[in-house]
């Protein structure tokens, strides 16, 4: 498919406005920072004040780089299961795979005082927590996956979806039940949800996972807009369906379980984003989309981390609740618009 | 074209499904010769066998028994994109959701042909455009495909699988959901693509008059077999008295039709 150039306006602009949110994201805060000085302690100088600079490169810098990888990476596997499920209500929080990377969280978390010490200290290793999310939620995804075969309703998948979180959230309140005051603690926090206190080593770790489940979907671009006329058209056009499936099961396995296992549970924005993107692009074609809903994803993300810190106050909101404060409005509102083609 | 040109054969197949290790028999000693050139209806009563055949023909299904040939080849043994380029499809179900213009849609026929992008080349867009201009949709192009009527949605399906450049294109009931206008004027586009480019349509129908006056051959499934010939012969053939097994449904050699006693 063509038509690129018309679109080159649009991309510029919002590479644009992703350079601008995130000065601003290092700008803003309990603290408010100079444009310049932000600009100056990123090209390696100083800032007028020393605290400053131990802010922006110690505190904002990494949180805003994890606000960049979250909105890419939630927003591109939503991309991927909406196109998958022919269902533009599906993403990654929707159809439990964040439940799914929480269960996977809790077990080793809440689980890890029943195994003895040492191994309990390899499990709750970031690797530990990160292969188990995606475990975690590459299960839901299979269960769902399996569901969806038998069911051709997708509202239907939905609400599997929904019993699949309300499952494995039942099992979390079990786990809870056995485990001490510190370790819930430890998975309340994580389960609101946080794009802060993560460490570079951290951070590194969870953008070479995103990256290959980036590279995976991008690889599937082309069977993707294949897919936008159906499993049977998509086959007869030479399309590896099965083998598709698993390489979009497998990306948006990594991208929402590596994501969760760091930044806990976040809602609406893989199911919200790439709406966003169909109404800005106008279109379905999965290399304009990709590209979109990669930028478009980290300036959402940048936005709502920006939020959060209430500019100029010493408050700081839970993630979770501005995502869904501006993401629950849009799935209402596309419910009340589901129209014959005109919400995909 | 030469007329006799066969491209889709099958010499007294068996069709059904394998569950479990039991074969479950749909129809025995099928034979079908598609030329290129041709325009082909498949009649049968509901539940005879039609789709399974159809699953059959485009290698969905296997055989029970036997080999379908396309093009020289067992039709088994071509790998996904080989396929893709010798046969394509148009199906009744409807288009899930989507921002597709009709051209984009159309364009997506290339996919056999193109990159790991599913970029376009010239050589590609003449393609489509010529497909485009074929099915008359030349001034639809840029409109996403949802705005277009059922019937135009239709020939957009079909200017795809034309887009496809395949000497075989096999449609499950092209007619459902139109009216008489526009089944005739499909079927007329379609009879007119296999004089002007020669590749070879089969299609399935319960429009039995409309296929008897504008098919070159018409495949006839009965509970009695299968056979295929010209429109004229088969009506000699009294085969049309076995199609339903309903007495008080009988073929009208006058009208070219079903009366009601």
């Amino acid at each position: 498919m063509q038509y690129t150039k018309p679109y080159r306006f649009l991309f510029l602009a919002l590479g644009i406005g992703l350079v601008l949110l995130f000065l601003a994201n290092l700008s803003l805060g309990s603290v408010n920072i100079p444009f310049k000085d932000v600009i100056q302690t990123l090209a390696g100088g100083e800032a007028a004040k020393n605290s400053w600079e131990y802010i922006i490169l110690n505190y904002r810098l990494p949180k805003a780089i994890t606000a960049i990888i979250v909105g890419m990476g939630l927003s591109l596997s939503g991309l991927l299961m909406q196109t998958l499920f022919r269902n533009p209500l599906a993403g990654p929080y929707v159809l439990g795979l964040s439940s799914g990377a929480s269960l996977g969280v809790a077990f080793i978390i809440l689980g890890a005082g029943i195994l003895p010490g040492f191994l309990g200290s390899i499990f709750i290793s970031s690797y530990g927590i990160i292969i188990a999310a995606t475990l975690g939620s590459f299960a839901v995804l299979l269960a769902v996956l399996l569901v969806a075969q038998r069911l051709k309703d997708t509202m239907a998948i939905l609400i599997v979806g929904l019993m699949f979180g309300s499952f494995t959230g039942a099992i979390v309140s079990v786990l809870t039940y056995f485990s001490t005051a510190q370790q819930l603690q430890k998975f309340t926090f994580w389960a609101m949800g946080s794009l802060g206190s993560i460490s570079w080593k951290n951070i590194a770790i969870l953008a070479i996972v995103c990256f290959v489940g980036i590279i995976l979907a991008a690889a599937c671009i082309k069977p993707l807009n294949a897919l936008l006329l159906g499993e049977r058209y998509a086959k007869s056009l030479g399309i590896n369906f099965s083998k598709t499936r698993f390489i979009i099961i497998l990306a948006t396995s990594l991208l929402a379980g590596s994501i969760t296992a760091f930044a806990g549970p976040i809602a609406f924005i893989g199911l919200a984003v790439p709406h966003i993107v169909k109404l800005i692009f106008r279109t379905s074609n999965h290399l304009i989309l990709f590209w979109g809903t990669l930028l478009c994803g980290a300036m959402i993300m940048l936005l709502c981390d920006t939020i959060t810190q209430l500019p100029g106050s010493d408050l700081t909101l839970p993630i979770n609740a501005v995502t869904s404060i501006i993401g629950a409005p849009i799935v209402i509102w596309l419910l009340l618009r589901k129209r014959k083609g005109i919400y995909s | 074209m030469e007329k006799d040109n066969i491209i889709v054969s099958a010499n007294g197949i068996s069709i059904g499904y394998t569950n479990k290790k039991v074969k479950t028999v749909i129809a025995n000693d099928v034979t079908i010769n598609l030329k290129a050139g041709s325009f082909t209806a498949l009649i049968g009563a509901n539940g005879i066998g039609k789709s399974t055949l159809l699953r059959t023909l485009t290698g969905i299904q296997l055989p029970l028994k036997g080999e379908v040939i396309l093009n020289g080849k067992n039709i088994n043994n071509y790998t996904a994109k080989e396929l893709a380029q010798n046969l394509s499809i148009v199906l009744t179900e409807g288009l899930p959701p989507s921002n597709l213009t009709v051209y984009e849609l159309v364009a997506l026929g290339r996919q056999p042909y193109t990159n790991w992008l599913g970029t376009l080349s010239p050589e590609d867009d003449s393609k489509v455009n010529e497909a485009l201009a074929l099915t008359q949709l030349t001034a639809l192009a840029d409109k996403k495909h949802y705005e277009v009527s059922d019937g135009q949605l239709q020939s957009v399906l079909i200017a795809r699988a034309l887009a496809q450049d395949t000497p075989v294109i096999i449609l499950d009931e092209p007619t459902t959901h139109l009216d008489l206008l526009h089944k005739v004027s499909l079927l007329r586009l379609l009879k007119q693509l296999t004089e002007k480019t020669g590749k070879s349509i089969l299609y399935s129908t319960h429009d039995l008059d409309l296929a008897l006056q504008l098919s070159d051959e018409i495949i006839v499934m009965t509970p009695e077999g299968t056979v295929q010939n010209t429109p004229e012969k088969l009506i000699e053939s009294n085969v049309f008295d076995t199609l339903f097994t309903d007495s008080s449904i009988v073929f009208d050699k006058n009208k070219n039709g079903f009366t009601v006693l």
